[in-house]
């Protein structure tokens, strides 16, 4: 499994992919925003992957995420950070996994309280399937099917990896 | 009731410990106390974005209740509650229903009939939220914005992340609060939290007519002479003459009291260089505090005012998340059953 999920290999397809888009949407200056955490290690690699000098963003999307009202606050809520302007610009949202969508919709609403994107286009390292909301990834490192008693986390930042666990570990 | 329901700290959180009301510092350890601080880190920056809004209370309802009015702790309360999403109704007390004859009691059960999640309180008796907190119903979220001479847990907090944003940290840090400590419900929260905090020393320089009989016993040193107290002092707290409730000749005058306990730059030069200078307001300018030093550069008294809204904001999101979360476990163990 672990050879299956070489990262290097990972980040060249997100590279190669985000290149692609780029090119194909004809945009010119765009700039990075990670989900903590796993997003912003990710933003960090792919800003100089893709030679982004601007500085990339940081969310934290705890005051966002739609289960407040069954679990509460997150205790280890960070301050986000966007050290630009996000009204009228073309966006990179990162995010390590996807699986229901509501992750990215929730860092979605946020980046928009921050002002009106020109675009945003959605890279996650792998795709876990299982979504629950209409949002689907423009660049993917990799799709992955895993059993249920399965989870998948990236581990980092340096070195970045990924690590397979058995549910219950 | 018994003594141990009555306890506070067993009142305000939840069996897992965290924040269901927010009515007193008692009780409160260090971790809970950092949470806060560090939640309202978070909520500083909501307040410098264009839109400066978060969807955590969204449809949820916060009523202000205020006994006593005060238009600073209620407009940023209120101003939190929004920044939160949350619904806001402002009542003020005395001169609503209370004046026509209905008790406390069926005040709550009216507000509670309108599906309110969480009340502001603000009394000029002490104990008023805590006695709130022991018959609202489950779900309801009580915070205290101020109850007589007991607490005033939010503004202690907005002052601690104050300090924490200019100092860093509470180790090794010399704090002194100065003036009408008697009638300062604050002093004793801020003291409180300045002490579990891990703060080097806190003091307390008043005249001995407007200190409390036991002020030791809270956990600082006292002064009476300010030229002496204010050496080494990395903050001045400074508090407003509360004249409103003097009582009695606890002062010869004024200008006597500004002589002795008024920050000046002449006192002021006493501390350690970069002391920096705080007041809860509104400030009486020549009372306690000159102009020159509220406006100075070692004033933070308008980031205490900015840093309000985000300790509001922490403490109403974290307050209601436990209440949610004890309200889902209290579900999944009736599914149990």
């Amino acid at each position: 499994m672990t050879a299956l999920l070489d990262m290097d290999q990972l980040l060249d397809q997100m590279e190669t992919g985000l290149r692609q888009v780029l090119e194909h949407r004809g945009v010119e200056s765009p700039v990075l925003i990670g989900i903590r955490t796993g997003g912003v290690w990710l933003a960090d690699v792919l800003s100089k992957r893709l030679d982004i000098e601007e500085p990339f963003g940081e969310l934290d999307i705890s005051f966002y995420r739609d289960d407040f009202s069954r679990i509460g606050l997150n205790p280890r809520v960070k301050p986000s950070s966007l050290p630009f302007d996000t009204e009228g610009r073309d966006i990179i949202l990162i995010d390590d996994v996807i699986m229901s969508g509501r992750t990215i919709r929730a860092a979605m609403n946020e980046i928009f309280d921050y002002g009106r994107p020109a675009s945003i286009i959605l890279a996650t390292l792998i795709d876990l399937g299982a979504r629950e909301l209409p949002i689907q990834p423009d660049v993917t490192g990799r799709k992955l099917a895993l059993d249920a008693h399965q989870r998948v986390k990236l581990r980092g930042p340096d070195p970045l990896r990924i690590e397979l666990q058995e549910a219950g570990q | 009731m018994t003594a141990n329901d009555a306890s506070p700290h067993h009142l305000q959180l939840t069996r897992d410990g965290q924040l269901r009301h927010f009515l007193t510092l008692d009780g409160l350890d260090r971790a809970l106390l950092t949470d806060i601080l560090d939640t309202a880190d978070s909520f500083i920056e909501v307040g410098e974005r264009s839109i400066k809004k978060v969807p955590l209370l969204r449809g949820r309802t916060v009523v202000n209740l205020f006994f006593e009015s005060s238009t600073r702790t209620r407009s940023t309360f209120e101003l939190a509650a929004k920044r939160l999403s949350a619904d806001v109704l402002n009542l003020d007390i005395s001169t609503s229903a209370t004046s026509k004859g209905e008790s406390l009691s069926d005040t709550l059960l009216n507000l509670e009939a309108m599906a309110s999640d969480m009340f502001v309180v603000r009394h000029s008796q002490s104990g008023a939220p805590h006695f709130i907190a022991e018959s609202v119903t489950p779900g309801v979220a009580i915070i205290n914005a101020g109850d007589g001479r007991h607490a005033h847990p939010t503004q202690a907090m907005l002052d601690m992340l104050t300090i924490r944003q200019h100092k860093g940290q509470f180790e090794g840090l010399k704090v002194a609060i100065v003036g009408d400590v008697l009638h300062s419900r604050v002093a004793r929260s801020q003291i409180r939290a300045l002490n579990v905090l891990g703060a080097e020393e806190v003091r307390v320089i008043a005249p001995g007519t407007l200190l409390p009989n036991d002020v030791e016993s809270l956990g600082c040193k006292v002064e009476y002479d300010m030229t002496r107290g204010m050496s080494d002092l990395d903050v001045v707290i400074m508090l407003r003459l509360q004249k409103e409730r003097m009582e009695g000749a606890l002062l010869p005058s004024e200008r006597e009291f500004y002589r002795l306990y008024g920050l000046n730059q002449e006192k002021l030069a006493l501390a350690h260089p970069e002391c920096i200078v705080m007041h809860p307001g509104p400030i009486n300018r020549g009372v306690e505090i000159e102009s020159a030093v509220a406006d100075g550069p070692q004033s933070v008294i308008l980031n205490q005012v900015t840093n309000g809204i985000a300790i509001r904001m922490a403490v109403m999101s974290m307050a209601m998340g436990g209440q949610v979360a004890e309200r889902q476990h209290k579900l999944s163990e009736r599914g149990q059953a």
